[in-house]
Formats: structure tokens, sequence, C-alpha cells
């Protein structure tokens, strides 16, 4: 599995969409209205939502499989039918490009009256993905017009991200976004380039930033057996947020095969023990805040 | 030996009856003895069938089905009758109300409703400290859980924010008891945000309390006002429901050609066959079986024999729905599909109409009261009140928001859980938002169970992890993930990306 090449930002203000959520508790503070964006510049070989990493470029592969014939290919463009989809996610399987027919194009005024539907139940909105910032445009673009709404102004934004975004691309968006969640994926500069395909230097880079802002709501990193649960990452994760200051929140998650395809579904699944040793070893650090998998698989 | 010799035996010998559930069997057994009310043929047909039931509320109703004494009067004048002076202490006052349930008849035979608990304590608490409060409420709540063991035992509080209401949260999210089951009467202008983040935090704890709507339910009720009670139903004060029957709508649907002849034919034939069936019920009680003339209660005013009203049932929404979609031809089901929902809402305002055709005598205001019941244990294959069926049930905020208009049909009450799965115990802001954005947009209750069982939603997902579990030991495969709606079921926080949502769900409680 290889990236794919620097993706276009979509011009706002509309995104390519592969899922809403209207209830979420577990993206951000309260009850989150979640947008999830297709597309993603990372490659993880641990990803669980593989289909969400490519963006679709209308080959036609999936057309033929596709049972209840929702999709069609019309004048060279797959076109997904919502009314008659069954669910069944046989295109995501056929897809070559981990990508997924099934994406809707939402320009900013209809996720608004979305939003706005189900703002009486809302704490507020979080961008996640995919990478979201791959679309950074459009959740600037979002994120200004909630603010700009008096009936939705009550609402956090928060963005869900990998952290691989320069400082300009910050700048964009960071005086309309109230928190962001962002991932290290790992620190040593090989191990992370071996599982995302990319390098970390941009995603440490934003953690400081975003912790220099004050908009830094949580640092996740995925402890992956024999990669980054190992005594050198778990030094460097800790010495990193230290230097961040402020006593970050860290979320430890636990690689999990679900949803995972290729290579890393022959590696160990992430005990319960071993990310308790984890959090242990960064509290021990100094590190107070450390939050871990709030519900643990049998 | 004769059939009912042998079944009267049956009961009396059966080794895994206590004396107490025997002695009820038999009672139960013996006014079954008695001929039914008198109904007409067509009405002993429809019960018969089971398009209408009674509840299996007995052949001669001689108590009404649920009491709601205005227990402020045995605590401001004590009991002639039982030799009960004035309470003048907390302790005096918590020992009134522990005699007074023994007093206090229902269908279960234990009391349904066991007060406003914190208007009727407060004007005792005066000198008490916060700590003796919490103590003696501590020990109030033990006794109610051993002695009178019932789920449908029902104490109420709110809705204002007070010393005694407070005590009883901390308590019930301390024991986790079965009994009382407990609803805040929640009113934004009076309660605050503060007690209603305080009941949502114990929904997290214990799946108690039941919240309330109380502007929508005050706003039906006279004075001396309302309580819910049982499996929340918002009965009048001082009174309570004479009888509870109930039409199964998946029958009438599975009776009817098309959507035109259920809602022009069938329906209003089972409605007046049940209203004609409760008549003959609520008649016997009132003219015949004597509880309102040999009772104290009526004789010293915790009850008034105006103030019961009849409680009209409707279940099987959901498979109503979805059979008259069948017959239209149209696929959108109950619960998920706008077309689908605005047939039940037709439904329901059709309902409305019926109940006020049907007058009833001795009833309160002169006509029944729509409720969308829970179920039987016995119930199958059909969902309780207008609940949409379990599996299929969209995320909580769809939920609320496809069932909220329904709400406004069903004035002695809706039976509605929510269930969240639990890791929203890590989140519970959460939960209090989408309580204060249900109640804020006229849902008439809240009610939620938090799962501890083997459902769990992650991000977009819901899963069971008994099916991760066989995931994970190889025994299942990603066709049979996909089999349950899942292309990718995400399995921890962590995985929290994952978009696609599944809407599997444990069995939620049914209670009549």
């Amino acid at each position: 599995m290889t990236g794919p090449a620097a993706l276009p930002h979509a011009p706002p203000p509309s995104a390519s969409v592969s899922k809403i959520l209207t209830w979420s508790v577990v993206d951000g503070p309260g009850n989150r209205f979640v947008l999830f964006l297709q597309g993603c510049n990372f490659a993880c070989l641990t990803c669980h939502n593989p289909h969400t990493i490519g963006r679709c470029d209308h080959c036609g592969t999936c057309v033929p499989g596709c049972p209840s014939g929702a999709l069609r290919q019309v004048d060279g463009k797959v076109v997904h039918d919502a009314a008659v989809c069954i669910n069944c996610d046989a295109c995501l399987r056929t897809c070559p490009i981990n990508a997924n027919p099934m994406v809707r194009q939402l320009s900013v005024a209809a996720v608004l009256d979305l939003i706005g539907q189900n703002a009486a139940f809302l704490t507020g909105v979080t961008v996640s993905g995919g990478e979201a910032t791959t679309q950074l445009g459009f959740v600037a673009a979002l994120f200004a017009a909630i603010k700009a709404t008096p009936a939705l102004r009550h609402l956090t934004c928060f963005i869900d991200s990998n952290g691989h975004l320069g400082s300009k691309g910050w700048a964009s968006v960071l005086p309309v976004t109230d928190g962001v969640m962002a991932d290290v994926k790992a620190f040593d500069p090989e191990r992370h380039r071996r599982l995302t395909g990319r390098d970390n230097a941009l995603s440490l880079a934003s953690a400081r930033l975003l912790a220099a802002a004050g908009k830094l709501h949580e640092l996740r990193f995925l402890l992956i057996p024999g990669e980054t649960d190992q005594p050198d990452e778990l030094a460097s994760l800790a010495a990193f947020a230290l230097e961040l200051g402020a006593d970050p929140a860290i979320r430890l998650n636990a690689f999990q095969h679900h949803g995972v395809r290729g290579v890393a579904t022959a590696w160990p699944r992430m005990e319960r023990d071993g990310v308790e040793r984890a959090a242990a070893a960064l509290r021990a650090a100094g590190l107070r805040r450390v939050s871990m998998p709030s519900v643990w698989l049998p | 030996m004769s059939e009912i010799e042998s079944q009267l035996r049956k009961i009396a010998q059966d080794p895994t009856l206590s004396f107490r559930q025997k002695e009820h069997a038999l009672a139960v057994a013996a006014e079954n003895l008695l001929s039914y009310p008198l109904i007409d043929a067509e009405t002993r047909q429809a019960l018969d069938d089971r398009i209408i039931c009674d509840m299996f509320e007995g052949h001669a109703p001689y108590k009404p089905r649920y009491v709601l004494p205005d227990y402020a009067v045995v605590l401001e004048h004590g009991s002639a009758y039982l030799e009960l002076p004035k309470p003048q202490t907390l302790d005096e006052a918590i020992n009134t109300l522990q005699i007074a349930y023994h007093h206090v008849p229902s269908v279960t035979g234990m009391p349904v409703f066991i007060g406003h608990l914190d208007a009727l304590l407060l004007p005792f608490c005066d000198g008490v400290s916060d700590d003796e409060l919490y103590r003696k409420i501590k020990l109030f709540w033990r006794y109610i859980d051993r002695v009178l063991p019932d789920a449908f035992l029902h104490a109420n509080i709110g809705p204002t924010d007070n010393r005694v209401a407070r005590a009883i949260l901390r308590v019930d999210a301390e024991l986790k008891q079965i009994a009382p089951n407990l609803t805040f009467l929640y009113d934004p202008a009076i309660s605050g945000e503060a007690m209603l983040r305080l009941c949502t935090d114990n929904i997290i704890a214990c799946s108690k309390p039941h919240i309330a709507n109380h502007p929508i339910h005050a706003a039906v009720f006279d004075a001396p006002g309302y309580a819910i009670v049982s499996c929340y139903n918002a009965l009048p004060l001082r009174g309570g429901a004479a009888s509870l029957g109930r039409i199964n709508l998946r029958k009438v649907a599975e009776a009817s050609r098309d959507e035109a002849d259920f809602l022009d034919v069938e329906l209003p034939r089972y409605a007046r066959l049940l209203a004609r069936l409760m008549r003959a019920r609520i008649n016997h009680l009132h003219e015949k079986s004597g509880f309102f003339e040999g009772s104290f209660l009526v004789e010293e005013g915790w009850i008034d024999k105006d103030r019961f009203t009849a409680m009209f049932g409707i279940f099987a929404m959901a498979e109503a729905v979805n059979h008259l979609q069948d017959l239209a031809g149209r696929s959108g089901r109950y619960g998920l599909d706008p077309e689908a929902n605005a047939l039940g809402l037709r439904i329901s305002a059709r309902l409305t109409e019926l109940v006020a055709a049907e007058p009833m005598a001795h009833v309160w205001r002169g006509f029944a009261m729509l409720h969308a019941q829970a179920g039987l244990s016995s119930d199958a294959d059909t969902t309780p009140g207008i609940r949409i069926p379990y599996g299929s049930e969209p995320d909580p905020v769809s939920h609320v928001r496809a069932l909220l208009p329904q709400h406004a049909y069903y004035l002695s009450g809706v039976s509605e859980i929510l269930t969240l799965d639990e890791t929203v115990r890590a989140n519970p802001e959460a939960v209090f938002q989408l309580a204060k954005g249900a109640l804020g947009m006229g849902f008439r209750e809240f009610t939620a169970n938090v799962a501890g069982n083997d459902l769990v939603r992650v991000t977009g997902y819901m899963i069971r992890l008994s099916d991760v579990k066989l995931y994970n030991e190889g025994k299942g495969s990603r066709t049979n993930t996909t089999g349950l709606g899942a292309e990718a079921a995400a399995v921890t926080p962590i995985l929290k990306r994952a978009p696609r949502v599944v809407g599997l769900e444990s069995l939620a409680g049914a209670v009549a």
C-alpha cells in the first residue's frame, strides 16, 4: 500500500464526505457532530479505515460487482444512488486504490443546515477523516460559518488530525478552531516512515504549534506491539509531551485488527496490560493527564 | 380431580414459588374462576384473538390498576383509620410513609407510587444535617428495596433543586437498587442545568432517574397535579388509573387491506371494542366491587374516586407501520424513514380522535388517555408502544428526532428507552447534552440505559463484544462482520475513525 501523491485541497465551499454522525461521544468533549472527510495523506499500515484513504478516480472497477445496482458509470463518472444502496460494502472491497464510491460532495451550506437541525443535541462539531486537513479550505470555511451563525456559535469546533500540515495551513484555520486532537504515529523518523509512508517532522511541529497556541486538546498515540510500545518510543513521547508544557492530555490507543488490511493483519494486537504499563511509565515521567481506551474488548 | 382443582393444587405445591407468590397466584386464579364482566360477542372475540388486550388484570376488577395517593394528607393530618398521629420529625414522617405504603393497592399487589418524596419530606428537614439526611434516606431506600421489591414502584422528585432530591440521587447512585424506580420532574425554568447534569450523571451510574418533561405533563393535569408511576405512566395524583387496555396495532394492520382501510375501518372498529371492554371493567370496579365505598383512602382524602383515568394503550406501532408500508409497496421502515414516520404520526392522530369519541363513565374528565404501552413479557414479534424495533434503532440523536413528534399524542405517557453504549461513561457531558436537547425540543420523557452489556459503540459503530471476540479467535470472518452490517467495526476508541455505522442493539428492558 503506497500513499497517494499530495492531494489537492478541495476548493471551498464543498467537501468529499464519507460519513456524518450526529451522535459521537469519542471525538471530543460532549456530544459531537462528526464529519468524516474522505482522503488521507498518510498510508498507515495499521489503518482500520483504509477505505477512507483514497479519492475515487472513477475507474469503474466497483460497478459490475454492485449487487443492488446502486453504482453506475455515467459519462465516465461513477455515480452512487443512496436510495438503492444496501450498504453491503462490496465496492469498498473491490476498490484498487482504497477509495469509496459512496462518498458525497457537500457544500458548507448543506453541512450547516444539518448541524442546525441537530444543534439542540450538540456540544460541538468535529471534523475527522481520512485526514481532515487535506480539505482545509472547507474546514476553515465551515468553522467560520458556524462562528458567524448566532444559533450555532456556541458549538465548539474541533479537528482530528495526523498533524501533517504546515504552519501556514494551521494559521488559516486556528482562528476559528477551538481545539485539535493531534496524532503522533511514532517518534523514530525511520519507524514513522515505515508505518505511515511519511516523515514525522511536520506532525511534531504541528503538536508544538498547537500546544503553544493553546489549541492542543489531546495528543493521541497509537501503541503497536514491538513498534510504538518500545521503551525508546515511550521515552520520546514523555520527553516530547513534557517539553510541550502545561501537562497536555495524552490518549493512548491500542492497535487492533478490525478493518485492517495488508501486512498489519498478521501483527499482534496491543493488549490491555501493555497499555497500562505504558500509561504508568508516562505518569511516572510526570504526565498526569494520560487516558486509555474506556472499553476493552474480550 | 377437576381441572380447576389441579390448577390450584399445582400453584399450592409449586416448590419454586415463595409463600407470598403462592398467595398472589391463588388469588388471581380464584378471581378468574368468576365470570368475566358482561361484554358483547364481538368484543369477546377481539379479546380472545388478543387484538385488544385487558393486560390479564383479572375477571372481577376490585381495585384500580394504579393508585396514586396524595401522601401529603397523611403527613399533614395523620390517619384516624391507621391510628397515626401527624408526624413531627423526619423519622416520624418516613415511618408514616413506610406504614402507608402497605395500605395502597395496585395491580401488582404493591404500591406503584410512593410519593413526591422531596416535597413530602422537605418540611421535616429543618435542623437535620446533610449527613443525617443522607443516612436516613439510605435506610429508607434499603427498606423499600427489601420490603417492597418491585421495579414498578416509583418515587418522584423535582422540579426544584433541593436537599432531599440531592440526597436521594446520591443514595440511588450509590446503592444501584432495582426499587424504587425514580423519576425527576424536570422544568428548565425551575430545576436548573446543574440538577439536570446530576440526573444524567446518575443515569450513567445506574440508568436512573427517568426524566419527565414537567411543563409538558403539568399542562395536561389540573391541581393537585400528577405523578409518574410504574413504567412511566403519567396519571392524576390523588387518583390514578382504573384500568389499562391496549390494542395490538400489528394485528389491526394485518386485518387491513391498506392504510385507508386501517385508518377508516379497522382501527375505529378495534378502538370501539377496546372502549367497550374498558367500560365493562371500569363499571365493575366502580359499581360492583365496593372498592371506593369501603376504603379509608377515600374517606380520609388520600384518593378521590373521580380522579381515576382509563389508560387507552397501544403497542406494535412499528410493526403496524411496516406492514402498511409493505401493503403500499414502500420500503421505508419505521423509525428510519421519514415517510414511514409520517404514517406513524397519522395513526397516532387518528387514535387521538378515536379516544376522544368514546366517553366513559366514572373516568377522570370523561375520556380515556392515550398511552404508548411498554409491553408484556409474553408479547412476541411486537415492539412496545411506539418504539423503534430492537436492533434497528438509529443513533440516539436520530432516534429522538424520529420519535419527537409522536410524544405529543400520548398524554398518559410514552414508554421510551434509549440505550447508550458504555463509552459514554467517559463522556458524561454527552448524555447531559442529549437529555437537554431532547427535553428542550419537547420530548415528553427521557429514559436511557447505559449498557454494561455486550453492546459497545466506538466511534461510528455499534458492535457486540462477543462478535469481535469470535473474530479475534478466528471463528468469524469479514463476511460475518459484513453480515452484521459493518464494513469494518472499530473496536476501541483508538479505532475511532471508522465511519461505517451499525445499529446493533441488545434487548432493552420490556416492562408492563
